[in-house]
Order: structure tokens, then sequence, then C-alpha cells
């Protein structure tokens, strides 16, 4: 009994030395750097307690980014979410052109975000951009999407839904290949229209992939800021600042490595707490077999 | 960060490649330097290294291009907080009170003689050498050097009426010849804009291109103190707001910096302003005949200085710090110098280089080179403090706020200065 358990443990050290060097350490690390101040070469750091914290609740920035973060998980999780799930069902269906379709929705997951953010700065370019020709055909002004206050944000939005959308209709695409067609024939002898068929048969069918998919869209809310490196800076005015680059432009800008530290423990507890509810609470909505 | 990590990291193994052709005594020293304009000069860069190692004995030398000045700026303060600075860098010379709080380079001349300081470092202007200049002590050598400019479509001139030889010279005119050289379509669209002030990214440096003429100096000599909120800075935010608010000569919210040389040509602007770093870009790119004139008058004339210098890091070992003070001295040498501003349009930095015969024979056949190197006679120093990255970040929010017409532009500087001054506090 007791050399199993060590042969078991000595499988798993491999996979643990790696988890915690470099999942779990540095989180620690980071916690315990948020509570001092930042060393420079002239000055070495010091222990301040919860100053770290103190000026972050004051930092009207700060603020900003977390309304900014909501704002854009609160469009983008559910767009997505829902866009790749209409086009799963729209292209889960004999129709001409389909394998022409399915490409064309999954390209933009093939595209690094790096060259969505170049190509939709085109689209996006006031003047002459894609977007602005084609409001000149119906004679509307040019807009500066990315350069308003107002639009930048939305303009952020839109790249990242339509980045997104393709890579989870891939995965609901596959959930409802996997719906049995006897389940379809039984529910046509009994009259069962397309609409009760969707929500008391498929939508609980494929709600193991929604799960899967709200948890990986709701890190990538937080997680994925390439875009907003290429497109905006976070700008103008910080109106397209989301936590992520906020904590970049801290650290890695401004060097102020405890303060990006500080900003860092609060994004941990965002997504653990997000995680944590979704497992819980879904849980019960979601019949895996 | 990902694609700038990647080319360090191919440019280490190729220097370990080098290093195994080489005899082992040979030094090897690695230097990062940004590209912030178009076209070659990044090549450029790689072939006058190249060059240099090639006449040089026992030396090996890998130039690192590390995107931005900013990236490149992260990245040198990354591999410095890891313990392996470069022994050299080209970075913004605004960067100077930042890497001296970081306490990670050293002035040239503890690696010269007097005489040597005095021959070398004498000839290199003074708008250029004084700003990496502390205490009499010179942290810089000028390189990549440049200063805003006002490029101007003479065809669009001459449609608008304009006479296409005289670019506005001062904010009056710039108004007055804007308007004329807008045009709009039959239902009021714009489809060509008078000017185009480039504000998105960092807005701080094109401002000082009117803050200047404004009669402002935006920070104090020691970067401690910023005057953010000197009614003539005020000034120069409500001309460039009213630039399209109130004129509509200019197109409204910030505006793209790396797309401005394309707008030109593409006619969505007559006028832009731009780095002098643009010029050979524009001159072969540009489909019309366009002029290039220093940056309009207020109550004078004026411009930032911009740009790159290289910094020496303390951490590397003596025999790195002697090559890379040789090579820095060979690539600043008049011939060098020359070469580089002919094939950029960045200014040569040093006097000697303008009397080169190939920098003589340039200028005489394209004197639109000259506006930037006499532009210098009025220039000031680009905004530097200490904590620089996070000032000019201040600034900068302040001007979008004021662009995008969320706050007043005397709201936005007095929030601005409240700001800087918290931060500057800690240095003073």
């Amino acid at each position: 009994m007791r050399r199993e358990w060590i042969q078991a443990y000595l499988l798993l050290i491999p996979a643990l030395v790696l988890l915690f060097a470099f999942t779990h350490w540095p989180a620690i690390e980071t916690l315990i750097q948020s509570f001092w101040s930042t060393g420079r070469g002239r000055r070495v750091s010091q222990f301040v307690g919860t100053d770290n914290y103190t000026k972050m609740m004051a930092d009207p920035v700060f603020r900003q980014v977390m309304w900014n973060n909501a704002i854009y998980a609160a469009i983008t999780i559910p767009a997505a979410i829902g866009i790749s799930r209409v086009r799963a069902l729209f292209v889960n269906r004999h129709i001409t052109g389909l394998a022409f379709l399915r490409v064309a929705f999954f390209t933009p997951t093939v595209l690094p975000l790096i060259a969505v953010a170049n190509i939709w700065m085109f689209f996006y370019t006031p003047g002459f951009g894609l977007i602005d020709q084609i409001r000149g055909l119906f004679n509307l002004p040019a807009q500066n999407w990315v350069g308003q206050p107002g639009t930048s944000l939305y303009a952020m939005i839109a790249v990242a839904v339509w980045k997104e959308a393709g890579f989870f209709m891939i995965f609901y695409l596959a959930a409802l290949q996997t719906i049995p067609q006897s389940l379809r024939d039984a529910a046509a002898i009994e009259g069962t229209g397309r609409w009760t068929f969707f929500w008391r048969v498929t939508w609980p069918l494929i709600m193991p992939t929604t799960l899967f998919i709200s948890v990986n869209a709701v890190i990538n809310a937080f997680r994925l800021i390439d875009h907003i490196i290429v497109m905006t800076k976070g700008g103008p005015n910080n109106a397209s600042m989301l936590l992520l680059y906020y904590i970049y432009e801290v650290g890695f800008a401004y060097w102020d490595t405890a303060y990006a530290a500080t900003l860092t423990v609060v994004m941990l507890a965002i997504l653990i707490a997000v995680a944590v509810g979704q497992f819980f609470l879904m849980d019960r909505k979601v019949h895996y077999k | 960060m990902k694609i700038t990590l990647r080319t360090s990291l191919m440019g280490s193994a190729m220097a370990g490649l080098f290093a195994l052709s080489q005899p082992a005594q040979a030094v090897e020293l690695e230097f990062y330097f940004p590209v912030a304009v178009g076209g070659a000069a990044a090549e450029l860069v790689q072939a006058l290294t190249d060059e240099y190692v090639a006449q040089a004995d026992d030396v090996q030398i890998t130039p690192i291009y590390s995107g931005t000045y900013v990236e490149t700026m992260t990245k040198t303060l990354t591999a410095a907080q890891g313990g392996n600075p470069p022994p050299l860098s080209m970075l913004g010379a605004v960067n100077v009170f930042t890497l001296l709080d970081e306490d990670l380079i050293e002035p040239f001349e503890n690696h010269l003689t007097d005489e040597e300081a005095a021959e070398w470092l004498g000839d290199f202007m003074p708008a250029y050498i004084e700003d990496t200049r502390i205490d009499g002590m010179t942290y810089g050598i000028p390189f990549q050097r440049s200063t805003p400019v006002m490029y101007w479509n003479k065809e669009a001139f001459a449609e608008a009426g304009l006479d296409p030889e005289t670019p506005p010279a001062n904010w009056d005119e710039l108004v007055e010849m804007a308007d004329k050289l807008t045009k709009r379509d039959a239902s009021g669209n714009v489809t060509q804009y008078g000017v185009r002030i480039p504000s998105a990214g960092f807005p701080y440096w094109l401002f000082q291109g009117l803050t200047t003429p404004a009669g402002a100096i935006l920070a104090s000599a020691d970067g401690t103190e910023t005057y953010f909120d000197a009614p003539e800075v005020v000034e120069a935010l409500e001309f460039l707001v009213a630039l399209s608010a109130e004129h509509g000569v200019m197109a409204p919210g910030t505006i793209d910096w790396g797309a401005t040389p394309k707008a030109f040509f593409e006619r969505e602007s007559a006028i832009v302003w731009t780095t002098t770093g643009n010029l050979t870009n524009v001159r072969e790119n540009a489909p019309f005949d366009f002029g290039v004139a220093m940056l309009p008058a207020k109550v004078q004339r004026g411009a930032p200085t911009g740009g790159g210098s290289f910094f020496l890091f303390k951490d590397a070992s003596e025999e790195q710090k002697a090559a890379a003070v040789d090579f820095l001295k060979w690539l600043t040498a008049p011939e060098q110098a020359a070469r580089w501003s002919i094939a950029t349009g960045y200014v040569a930095p040093s006097f000697a280089a303008w009397e080169t015969d190939a920098m003589k024979a340039y200028t005489a056949d394209f004197p639109a080179a000259l506006v930037a190197r006499d532009q210098l006679e009025f220039a000031v120093a680009e905004l530097a403090t200490y904590d620089n990255s996070r000032i000019t970040q201040v600034l900068n929010s302040a001007l979008e706020a004021a662009i995008g017409g969320q706050k007043t532009p005397a709201q936005a500087l007095a929030d601005a200065q409240a700001e800087a001054d918290a931060i500057l506090s800690a240095y003073r």
C-alpha cells in the first residue's frame, strides 16, 4: 500500500514541480510583492503593508480600467457565444458551399491576434480605411472609430468578438454532431416544433460545451490584449485600457513592479472567483451523459 | 513582445555561432536599437555594424532590433533586472533620468582622456548632446536624432489656389491655408483635411511643437518639475483642439502616428507633421511634389528634439566598454553619420558630418534635408523627467481627454500637473 503511494507521487512529481514552479509560486510571490514598495537602483524595496492597495483604490485609472473590463466582458462573452452558436447551427446542415462557409467562419481563429489587429487597423482607418470607403458609398462622413473615447472600447470589442466566434463555433459544431439522429427522428414522429426541439433536446445536450466555452470566453476577456497593444495602447485617455494591459504598462513601462503586483492580485482574485463560481453554479445545470 | 523576445533569442544564438568561428579572445558586444519610422533603417544599422566588424580586430558586435523606443526601453530594463543588461543600447534620449535612477549607466568620460572627450564629444550639436549631459558628464552619444517637421503637398496647394512654394509660417497662416486645403464633397463630408498632427500613442512630442512656439518649457532641466498648467501650454492645447473642433481643418479624435505618411500619400491630409526620420520614406513614396518646412511660429519658432542616443551600461566588462566606445567613435564619425542621415532623414548630429562631400552633394540636390538641421537653432529638449514613462503618459492622457472633448484644455492640463506633482515629489 505504502509503496503504491510513493510510486504515485513519483509519477506526479514532474507535473507538480512544473505547476508549482511556474504557476503557484509566482502567484504567491506576487501576493508578497504587493505588500512591498518598488525598489529602484538607488532605493531599496521596503515593507509598506497595504499602502499599494490604498493607492489602488484611489487610482482613477484603476477604476476606469475595471469599468472598461466589465463592459468588455459583458459584451464579448455573450456576443461571441451567441454568434458562434448561431453559426454552428447554420453550418450543421446540408447546404451548398458548406465547406466554404465553415472555413470562412473559422479563418479569424487561425490568424494571430496581432495580424488581426493590423487588418482591423486598416478597416478602421479614418478616411481611406475599408469601413469609411463603404460609408463613403452612402455619403456618410468619415469616422475615427479608434481615436474617439466614446467608440474605441467598442471598436476593440468588435475585433475580439470577430476573432473568438469562429473558434467557439468549432466546439459547438463538434457538440452538435454528437447529437444522435434517432432523437431527431423521435421528435419528428412526435411532431415537435424546431424551437421546442432546440430548447428541450439540443440546448441541454450542448450544455457541457457551453460551460467549457464560457469559461474560455471569460478567461479570454481578461487575457487577450494583443489588439489593444497594436491598435490603441489603451487610449485615448484610457478609454480602451483593460486590466491586463494596465498591469503590463505599470509593470514594464513605468517599472512600478510593486503596484503591478497589486493589480495582478486583483486579476487573480477575479479569475479564481469566476472559475469557482462557474464550476459550482453551472455544474447543476450541466449533464455529462 | 513575443516577437522581440524571439528576435533576441535568435540574435543571441547567432552571436553564439559567430563566437565559435572567432578566435577565443574576441570581445562580444550586443546592443539593442529601436526603429520608429518606415523604410530600411534596421537593415542599415546591421550593415554599418557588419562593416565595422569587418575592419576591426577581435570584436563581434550584434545589433538587436527591439521594436519601438518604449519597447526597447522595456527590453533593456527587463534584461537589467534579470542581471544581464546589454553593454550598449540605443534608447530614447529622454530615458536618461530613469536609467540614472535605476543606477544602470555610466558616463562616457570614464573611458576617454580629456583630449579625446573634447575632440569627439565637442563636435556634436549642443541640442543633441546637452539633453543627456547631467552634472557635466555625458551619458548619451547622439545617433538616431530627429525633430518634427512639416511636410506639405505642393499639388494640393496649387489646387487650392495657394502658392505651392510657400508653407504656413505661423499659426494664423496654418489655420487660414488649412481651411482652403480642406475639401468637402457634395454632402459636406471631408475628402481632404488641411492639416494632420498625429496624437495617438505619444501626442506629447508633437504637442511640444506647439508649446515651444507658444513660449513654454514643459519640464525643468533637472527633471523634477513640470509646468503643464502654464498659460502658454493651455493656449497651445486650445489651438490644437480648435483645429478640428472649431476650424474643422483636422480630423476629429486622436490621430494615428504610424499611418501619417500613408495619409499624406493618399491625400487624406495636405499638410502633415511628423519626424524628420520619415524624410527619405516620404521622398521615395510621395506620388506628388512635396515640400518640407519648419513648424509654424507663434511668438517664436520652436520644436522639440527627439530620437535616440547610445547609452553605456555599468555592468559590462572593461573590454566590452572599450570596444563599445571604439565602435561608437566609428559609427558617429562624419562619413557614417552622413550615410545614416541620407538613408533615413534623421539629422546627422555632428557638425563635421554636414561638411562631408556626400552630405554636401545630397543637400545641394535635396535642400529639404537642411530644414531639420536649421530648425535645431530653435529646438528645445524633448520632455524628460524622472519616472519619465509615467509623466509622459499623464500628459498624453490629458491631451487625449482634451482632444476627445472629455475635458477643457485648461482642466485637463491642471489635472495633469497635479498628478505629475504627486509623482515627482519623491524626487525633489
